[in-house]
């Protein structure tokens, strides 16, 4: 079917119009609006080493969603037709969430400010999650209420806050829920509030 | 949705926040349904609606009322269904008195503390039927009744004895109270309110029972256009009870549908990242519960009808859950090892207090409340206050660089050398770097498997929170102090990969709770019915139960819809019990056949002798209809075949809520904290149980007429693009969507842009009482100034996706610095919805200058801390207590 051959001499036949009748593509989607450059490209899709079924992480309508990996890479992020709820379509979020996973300015490096300082400075995971642990348990002591005004248990440390959990799993919010609860740290809120 | 005949879109721009989700409304009208947008602007949803209704920001009580005073009015309600399934025809209390007795307040009001008490909006009680025990129906003190301390059975009401009259005459019936309430919510005061034309409210009305009823049912879709007020409950409470009238509860296709934002909001609130609730909808135990028995008692009463009056089991398997052994009979089942609440203590009152340094360290997780948040200045300010932040996301979003390039650095009123905050940025995992569910809007769980490993020191929070866990105990392991009990007989213990990932299938398999004595010991639970309260059981959040019965994650499970029905029950897991209609019970007649052919859903098979059909029933299976209620059983036991509300502690919709609410049993309008307007129903101006915060750096402008208001004439109110998420932590930093909206802009009518004097695509500075943002000028039809009052009224929209940083890829002012923090008092959300402003032509000052502006402004108006925070305007405000009924 291809019209490379003629394409290199002039022909009406070329024209676009005449084209994508001809080739029974009148709306010019498809066989009427390739090249030999882009027959000669193979989708992203075709070449990965596997398809992952994922949900689309903005909004709340869930859509279904195919991760394609090649050599352990997020090649691709497609709708997944098989769902009921989106039938396998993705709105531009949904359709760029490829760059939220290879965006150039991600970043994947822990980042430290120091009191005072002017910028920030590398820190090593390790350490820095050993440092955040003292932190906790230093402010967890300097405001604990053990008890109200009268007397009540009260138990619960005022030092403490966190925000967050709207894009987070359900097994991530009910860990944090479980820690910040049993240390008694209970100003715990999320988006659900905003 | 899809099956809907009418869907009502209002305070929601379905078609460009929920792209996808709105195929299902544009089938729906593909096949006949009529489709109505009531918003302020005209959007892509109005453009594909067959009607788009311009209503005032804020108004939309006077519209939601108008309609059931339209319906109650000219007998369209349901009948059967509203006698059968609702609190219609039960009488309330002879002490109770309503808005309409005392210009704008209900009975109980305490000009003192601001709150109600909710004691005389009780129901009455049959002779002789006085609740036992600690139920004592209606007389907590507002505090107790605070909604934010109730799980999703509601408050418990006792025993439900109550005199009835199925009549609906008697006055006080329930059914009398709405008519009166609603008598003066008219297609005329629609008119003044919400500046609505009368053809448009009739065309509105008829198209909505003209699809209600047996055969058709209609669907109300919201957003936080409707939660981001200071009633923002009660908007969704109207819109509940004209659905409830109207017999659009519980029926496919029917409905009060909430449109979440963000892929597992309905999940953080279910296993909620909230400081009132635990996993499930039980609340966060207050000061006032010092023993298991006394919060139990508090929440639920065993003789309550329905599911909720299980409560003790939900409770007992969650803390069997968390602490294991050291949960048992003697230690009240780790009752003790739980923190207690004291009030508020929502994300606004912990910024407020981070001010008064009284926080010392901050987490945020996927949250950006320098651009997010209301009262954007407020927000970076608290965080200066602070000795340490943690901030975990995938970008450096502007919370994690205020110190150094926010606009207080710009204004001069930071310096960074001057800030001792430390600050940790600790990089995420995204979506497909980790294993785990969301919960979308529907309630429906869906798997994710990781895809690849996330890259450099990226974590998920499951990992993050995991390891941070274990490190906190161990630095505790010698610790002989009780207050360190909690964390050290923690269960956490969960199996990881050779990357030290946890097993995020064990943490669900943690929620979904396992038998852990008899013959069943180590196997899942699967539904919530098997919890018990004697410590055989556990389970870290009983509406999840049943997710992962059999040892199987139902929320991977993944039969395309190519080979399911529309119902799809094989993909995904809906809590409860993979129901995805709650309260279908009611998509049958009181006798359990389908109201009509049309819309049969689930129906009572006497054959069988249980209720079946194209749903899980949201019933007991086999209870028939006709079985009276055995009131003495209590719980499930105690529900009558005719009782589908099985959560509610009567079996029924409550159409007037004797508890629950603490801003009034019936909706009432009221408006905003900042309104031009005066409210035409009563000298009562705004909610006067919302929370205000009169400081000195929370200023609101004056409303209605009162000197200084028209400093800041116009209204504005903001919203989102399809292209952005949020605040822009998510979206902001990838290319494809910064280009397709690179830019803050606002939207203004041409009426308006005129008045002012502003350039289209030329800039703009917005002026609140908080702040001066710029903006590009979009003139644009869209937005209709609206006659109000006999007054002109001018609307301003507003994207709030931006804020002020160098690290994304597209960067403007923040929208939510603009607005101030005034709360609904029952689940304190901000109003962001409406504020007043001034808006002029060019660019906002820059540096000090700016900080000027603001305070020229303020001067100008003459706004103090009291300005807008009298919480009583009507009559009760000279004569101070005496409002204070009976
Ligand atoms: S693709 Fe769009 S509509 Fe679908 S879940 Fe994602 S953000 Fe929502």
């Amino acid at each position: 079917m291809g019209y490379g051959g003629r394409m290199s001499r002039f022909s009406f036949l070329g024209w676009p119009v005449v084209r994508q009748f001809r080739s029974g593509d009148p709306l010019g989607r498809g066989e009427a609006v390739t090249s030999p450059r882009t027959r000669a490209i193979t989708p992203r899709t075709t070449t990965a080493d596997r398809v992952v079924q994922s949900v689309c992480p903005y909004c709340a309508v869930g859509c279904g969603q195919r991760v394609f990996v090649k050599d352990e890479k997020v090649v691709q992020i497609e709708g997944d037709p098989d769902s009921p709820i989106s039938r396998g379509r993705l709105c531009p979020k949904g359709s760029a969430s490829e760059q939220l996973v290879n965006a150039p300015g991600r970043q994947t490096k822990v980042l430290y400010r120091a009191p005072y300082a002017k910028d920030w400075q590398q820190l090593d995971l390790d350490t820095a999650i050993e440092m955040v642990a003292d932190r906790f348990l230093e402010a967890r002591r300097n405001k604990w209420q053990q008890t109200d005004g009268q007397g009540r248990p009260l138990r619960r440390t005022m030092g403490i806050a966190g925000l967050g959990g709207a894009t987070l799993d359900n097994e991530e919010n009910y860990l944090i829920k479980k820690l910040f609860t049993a240390a008694g740290a209970i100003q715990l809120e999320n988006q659900a509030r905003i | 949705m899809a099956n809907a005949d009418c869907i009502v879109i209002q305070g929601s721009n379905m078609a460009e926040c929920h792209p996808v989700g709105y195929q299902w409304v544009t089938e729906a009208r593909a096949r006949g349904a009529k489709v109505i947008h009531v918003d302020p602007r005209f959007t892509r949803t109005s453009a594909v609606a067959d009607k788009h209704v311009p209503i005032r920001a804020g108004s939309d009580v006077v519209l939601l009322g108008a309609l059931i005073n339209y319906v109650i009015s000219n007998e369209l309600w349901f009948k059967e269904y509203v006698l059968a399934y609702t609190n219609a025809a039960t009488l309330v209390g002879e002490d109770f008195r309503d808005t309409e007795d005392l210009d704008g307040l209900f009975s109980g009001y305490d000009p003192g503390t601001g709150q109600y008490d909710l004691t005389s909006w009780a129901y009455e009680r049959k002779e002789g039927a006085e609740a036992t025990g600690g139920y004592e129906h209606g007389a907590d003190t507002a505090a107790r009744a605070a909604g934010h301390q109730y799980g999703s059975g509601g408050p418990p009401i006792g025993n439900p004895r109550f005199e009835q009259d199925r009549t609906l005459e008697h006055p006080r019936s329930v059914f009398q109270i709405l008519k009166r309430h609603y008598a003066r919510y008219t297609p005329e005061m629609v008119r003044e309110a919400c500046g609505i034309s009368p053809e448009d409210f009739d065309y509105l009305a008829r198209t909505i029972t003209e699809n209600s009823g047996r055969d058709r049912t209609t669907c109300f879709a919201y957003a936080v256009g409707w939660t981001q007020h200071t009633l923002g409950a009660q908007f969704i409470r109207t819109a509940a009870i004209l659905q409830l009238l109207l017999g659009n509860v519980g029926r496919p296709g029917g409905g009060v549908m909430a449109l979440r934002g963000h892929a597992s909001i309905q999940g953080s609130t279910d296993i909620p990242t909230l400081f009132n609730l635990l996993p499930g909808y039980l609340p966060m135990p207050n000061a006032g519960m010092e023993t298991l028995q006394q919060y139990l008692d508090a929440i639920a009463s065993p003789t309550q009808k329905g599911y909720w009056a299980a409560a003790d089991t939900y409770t007992i398997s969650l803390l069997k859950a968390w602490w294991g052994d050291a949960a048992n009979e003697d230690s009240e089942w780790g009752y003790q090892y739980l923190p207690r609440i004291t009030g508020a203590h929502g994300t606004y009152e912990t910024v407020m207090s981070m001010l008064d340094d009284e926080v010392e360290g901050y987490f945020l997780f996927g949250q950006n409340p320098a651009v997010g948040s209301a009262h954007g200045r407020m927000q970076r300010l608290g965080m200066s206050h602070l000795k340490w932040l943690v901030v975990r996301d995938l970008n450096l979003i502007e919370s994690a660089t205020w110190w150094k390039d926010g606009p207080e650095i710009a204004s001069g009123e930071l310096k960074t050398e001057d800030i001792a905050t430390e600050v940790f940025f600790l990089p995420a995992a995204t979506h497909v770097e980790k294993a785990g569910s969301f919960t979308q809007t529907q309630r429906m769980l869906q798997w994710r498997h990781q895809a690849v490993r996330p890259p450099g020191d990226c974590q998920s929070e499951l990992e993050f929170f995991y390891e941070l866990g274990k490190r906190i105990r161990a630095k505790l392991a010698d610790s002989t102090d009780e207050r360190d009990r909690p964390l050290l007989d923690l269960t956490w213990d969960y199996p990881v990969d050779e990357h030290g990932e946890p097993d995020a299938e064990a943490v669900l398999a943690e929620i979904n709770g396992r038998h852990l004595t008899g013959p069943q010991a180590g196997r899942p639970l699967s539904s919530y019915t098997e919890m018990r309260a004697d410590g055989s059981t556990s389970g870290g959040c009983w509406i999840y139960t049943g997710v992962y019965a059999d040892g199987i994650n139902h929320a991977a499970d993944r039969k395309p819809q190519q080979e399911q029905g529309l119902v799809a029950p094989e993909w995904g897991w809906v809590w409860p019990s993979n129901r995805r209609i709650l309260y279908n019970r009611a998509s049958a007649d009181p006798d359990g056949k389908p109201w009509s052919e049309r819309k049969k859903y689930i129906w009572w098979d006497p054959e069988q002798n249980r209720w079946t059909g194209d749903d899980v029933p949201d019933f007991p299976v086999d209870l028939a209809p006709g079985t009276p209620s055995d009131l003495d059983a209590g719980g499930a036991a105690a529900l009558a075949g005719d009782d589908p509300f099985i959560m509610q502690s009567d079996g029924k919709g409550w159409l007037f809520a004797p508890k629950g609410m603490v801003d009034g049993p019936l909706p009432t309008h009221y408006e905003p904290q900042e309104s031009p307007v005066a409210n035409p129903l009563y000298r009562q101006q705004q909610n006067p149980a919302r929370l205000t915060y009169p400081r000195a750096d929370n200023l609101s402008a004056p409303s209605a007429g009162e000197p200084g208001s028209e400093v800041y004439p116009y209204v504005f109110t903001t919203y989102r693009l399809t292209e952005h998420h949020t605040a822009g932590g998510m979206s902001r930093w990838l290319p494809y969507l910064s280009e397709l909206q690179p830019e803050l802009f606002c939207e203004v009518s041409p009426e308006l842009a005129a008045e002012r004097g502003l350039e289209p695509y030329g800039w703009a500075t917005i002026i609140s009482p908080r702040s001066a943002i710029e903006a590009r000028v979009l003139v644009t039809e869209r937005v209709k100034p609206l006659v109000v009052s006999g007054r002109t009224f001018h609307q301003i929209g507003l994207p709030y996706h931006w804020g002020v940083g160098q690290d994304a890829v597209v960067s403007g002012d923040a929208v939510n610095d603009l607005l101030g923090v005034t709360l609904d008092p029952n689940v304190q959300i901000q109003e962001s919805k409406a504020g007043s402003c001034d808006i002029i032509p060019g660019r906002r000052p820059r540096g000090a200058a700016l900080l000027s502006l603001i305070a020229e402004y303020q001067t100008r108006a003459g706004v103090t801390p009291e300005t807008g925070n009298q919480k009583l305007t009507g009559p009760g405000r000279a004569s101070g207590h005496e409002t204070k009924e009976n």
